[in-house]
């Protein structure tokens, strides 16, 4: 049944996790394609681990069966390593390289692994690793919430991503806000110019 | 989309609904007139899509001040004749429960369903209660929605089975239905009637024994009756994926793992999907037993359909075998998910199990538990009565923390650790009164503002009667804030965003008796400690409300006014003793790896309380 695509998606509360996937799949509703998606509310709201699942196609649950996932997505680093359990040696991974280290690292109650190992660790167990800096690409767009729109913009750019670029900017201006439009949109294609000019970290 | 679409779009149309916003379009479909809840996760979306539309819709929302009141408002509505939807989180059936109990019995004219939205795996819930024995309990119909779209078409269903049999009707749904999105298939929408008239009928409407003796015979009856139409409903399908050997009863949630799994795996079954499960459809599960070998029950949380499958077996004597959770194939804990599922059919069919090779890691990860955010007031009123506890030199050994359901209970994580003691939704007070009665230590409540209304009062007025000695702290955020900040008694506006009475917390507690009351701004740290002082030396009685938006408020508020102040730290000034880190723990400060403490201006929300606790004064505004 290899025409469900499914995506996991991974980040920290406030990163617009949740509304990224959104977009993706109300674009895939706009191809006339089934897609079921699962999110995340209440607790784990701020500053917590939020986690969406989505399946474009023919699927019932849109919980993803463990190594199964297409595509990650991971908004933080550190979360990406928490969502390896979806993913296999064909999934595509792309991964925000900005951490976001929590409080209990300051308190001294757990510890955030250093980013040299977290992506040496991630480079050999993943074939197709895309690492980049969303929320730098995302400041040069105009504004760092925007990092989710870069992210959502790499994912739209890789092979055998199942929904076409001009239906996911539809549905981003269905679901932004009319003014940060524009910057939003900025950060979408600087995210898929990234892929697309075919940056380094691609199969390292 | 935005919210407005759920009402604004027209039937043929198709929208991507989370489970919670098609049970509205359901409800307006369905021509409902009445609504009403009070907040709780994973239910709380559908009053937040209610909060911004009924007015538009022409049907009355209310945010009720608890479960039991809305569940009351919407039945009364229902014996006028109108259409009326309630619904709540697992935990809110309980608090409903006495009301709901005797609905079954009075029954209604207009159509009601009353949605319990259950969450297995408690994601957001003290306990994993299954309200499909809810159902049983009271002998409602039940309604089991596998996806958004089956919520929004069980919906108008829903209010027609209620009116043929005159009954309220259950629907649950689960954390994964109803935070679950899918593409829905739109109808039209029905308006309701504006208004009922309650026809008198005594006999019916007031409990009293000799009424309610022929009321329950009329129940069964009714419920033998219903057992025709879940029988023959084509709400209940089978599933043929060529077997007959494993036949898998499902439900909910469970349904779509099994789905999945069997298509993903090729998997020759029969299954048999019940979404009108109770009363439970004896003929039809008899007849599909007989056409299987044996029988998998996959449903979420206690065995409930497992257990009428077996009453059925010892009944007419059949020789089936039964699998579910009473065997342990499938577990009885947690909720389920297709990898869940795929084990347990694997024990049975002894299939090779589908082995991924998984990818784990050995770096350890960051924990990121919930927290209270950066300029929560909470966390200046508790760290105020923490000092002011030190100064008077009490023990920590010798107060007993009782808290209640709400932001203010991560107050248990450390360093404040001040909860000891919760148990449900306004039990902190009365817990009080026991710990006060029990003991000798000091007991101090908390209890949030909705959280007080909801079920905070009689409470109060309990400890005030039987005089015991204990502090209450009214944390008033002037708003719910933990299911995502909606409106209560105590807030100028009403479930609809109409102008509404306010409801005074200081005026309830001086009306009990209460012997010290006051009302401070807890940002003011130094006066907030005094008072704490005064109120933990009183005998009696004390109420403390402390009174200060969520931040969650105000944050929108300054956005709104494009006010954004940040605090950061003066380097020079700083000497490193770490008490806004490791005292206040505030989540926006942080150490640099060279040990220099900062603020993350992305996250300050400019409170401004921290300057008040550094002792060198090394926190300022950022110019």
């Amino acid at each position: 049944m290899k025409n469900i695509y499914k995506i996991h998606l991974i980040g920290v509360g406030g990163q617009g996790t949740v509304k990224a996937s959104t977009i993706v799949g109300e674009a895939a509703m706009k191809k006339g394609l089934n897609v079921v998606m699962s999110e995340v509310h209440g607790m784990a709201q701020r500053g917590g681990t939020v986690v969406t699942e989505l399946k474009i196609g023919e699927a019932h649950s849109p919980l993803i069966e463990e190594g199964a996932a297409d595509l990650l997505i991971a908004f933080e680093p550190a979360e990406a390593l928490r969502a390896l359990d979806k993913i296999n040696e064909e999934s595509f991974v792309i991964i925000n390289s900005s951490p976001i280290v929590p409080f209990t690292v300051s308190l001294g109650i757990s510890e955030y692994p250093e980013l040299s190992s977290v992506f040496r660790e991630l480079k050999t167990k993943i074939k197709n690793l895309l690492i980049i800096d969303a929320q730098k690409i995302a400041k040069e767009a105009g504004s760092i919430i925007s990092e989710n729109m870069v992210l959502l913009g790499a994912a739209t750019a890789i092979p055998n991503f199942p929904i076409e670029k001009d239906l996911v900017i539809k549905s981003m201006r269905e679901n932004l806000p009319p003014k940060s439009i524009e910057t939003n949109l900025k950060a979408f294609e600087n995210g898929f110019a990234e892929v697309k000019k075919g940056g380094k970290s691609i199969g390292t | 989309m935005k919210v407005k679409e759920i009402l604004t779009e027209k039937e043929g149309g198709k929208l991507f609904l989370l489970g919670n916003e098609a049970a509205v379009r359901g409800a307006l479909e369905g021509g409902v007139s009445i609504a009403s809840t009070y907040p709780g996760t994973p239910s709380s979306e559908i009053g937040d899509v209610f909060y911004k539309i009924a007015r538009e819709a022409g049907v009355y929302f209310e945010f009720s001040s608890n479960e039991k009141v809305a569940l009351e408002v919407s039945v009364a509505a229902a014996a006028a004749g109108l259409r009326s939807f309630v619904f709540m989180k697992h935990v809110g059936l309980n608090v409903a429960a006495d009301s709901f109990m005797s609905a079954a019995y009075t029954g209604v004219r207009g159509g009601m369903i009353v949605l319990s939205a259950d969450d297995p795996s408690m994601h957001s819930s003290q306990n994993e209660q299954d309200n499909r024995i809810m159902a049983r309990l009271a002998g409602v119909p039940l309604l089991e929605p596998s996806n958004p779209q089956e919520v929004k078409d069980l919906m108008k269903y829903g209010f027609e089975l209620s009116e043929q049999f005159k009954i309220p009707v259950l629907m649950r749904t689960t954390t994964r239905i109803s935070h679950m999105r899918g593409v829905v298939n739109l109808g039209p929408i029905v308006s309701g009637k504006e208004k009922g008239f309650f026809e008198k009928d005594p006999t019916q409407f007031v409990v009293m024994p000799n009424n309610m003796v022929v009321r329950r015979k009329d129940l069964i009856e009714k419920l033998t009756q219903i057992k025709e139409t879940t029988n023959n409903s084509p709400l209940n399908k089978i599933i043929d994926k060529g077997g007959d050997g494993l036949g898998i009863v499902t439900s909910g949630s469970a349904y779509n793992y099994v789905m999945d799994v069997v298509s993903e795996n090729n998997i020759k079954v029969k299954i048999l999907k019940l979404a009108l499960s109770y009363p439970f459809p004896e003929k039809l599960v008899f007849d599909f037993i007989n056409s299987v070998d044996n029988i998998l029950v996959a449903e979420e949380v206690e065995p409930v359909m497992e257990k009428e499958i077996l009453a059925i077996i010892g009944k007419y004597n059949l020789r089936k075998k039964v699998y579910g959770k009473l065997d342990g194939i499938l577990p009885r804990i947690y909720e389920y998910n297709p990898d869940i599922i795929l084990t347990g059919i694997a024990k049975i069919t002894d299939k090779e199990l589908i082995k991924r090779e998984n990818f784990d890691t050995k770096l350890s990860l960051p924990l990121r538990p919930p927290v209270l955010c950066p300029g929560c007031p909470h966390r200046a009123t508790y760290f105020a009565l923490k000092k002011a506890i030190k100064k008077l030199k009490i023990k920590e050994e010798d107060i007993i923390y009782s808290t209640d359901i709400g932001c203010y209970a991560l107050a248990i994580q450390s360093p404040y650790k001040m909860a000891d003691y919760c148990i449900s939704m306004g039990s902190s007070i009365g817990i009080g009164c026991g710990f006060a009665k029990a003991t000798d230590q000091k007991v101090i409540s908390f209890i949030g503002d909705s959280t007080f209304f909801h079920a905070g009062v009689s409470p109060l007025i309990n400890a005030v009667h039987n005089k015991d000695n204990i502090l209450v702290v009214i944390l008033d955020n002037r708003i719910t804030g933990m299911t995502g900040g909606q409106t209560n008694p105590g807030i100028p506006v009403d479930g609809m965003g109409n102008p509404a009475p306010e409801v005074s917390i200081e005026n309830i507690a001086r009306g009990t008796g209460v012997g010290f009351v006051k009302t401070i701004d807890p940002v003011d740290l130094k006066k907030t400690e005094e008072i704490f002082k005064k109120a933990l030396k009183f005998d009696g009685v004390a109420v403390i409300i402390t009174k200060h938006p969520c931040a969650m408020i105000t944050n929108a508020e300054n956005r709104k006014k494009g006010i954004s102040i940040k605090y950061t730290i003066n380097q020079q000034e700083c000497t490193k003793c770490l008490v806004c880190v490791k005292s206040f723990t505030c989540p926006a400060f942080y150490i640099e790896k060279e040990g220099s403490v900062n603020i993350n201006p992305l996250l300050c929300d400019g409170c401004g309380v921290c300057a008040q606790i550094c002792p060198k004064k090394a926190i300022e505004v950022k110019k």
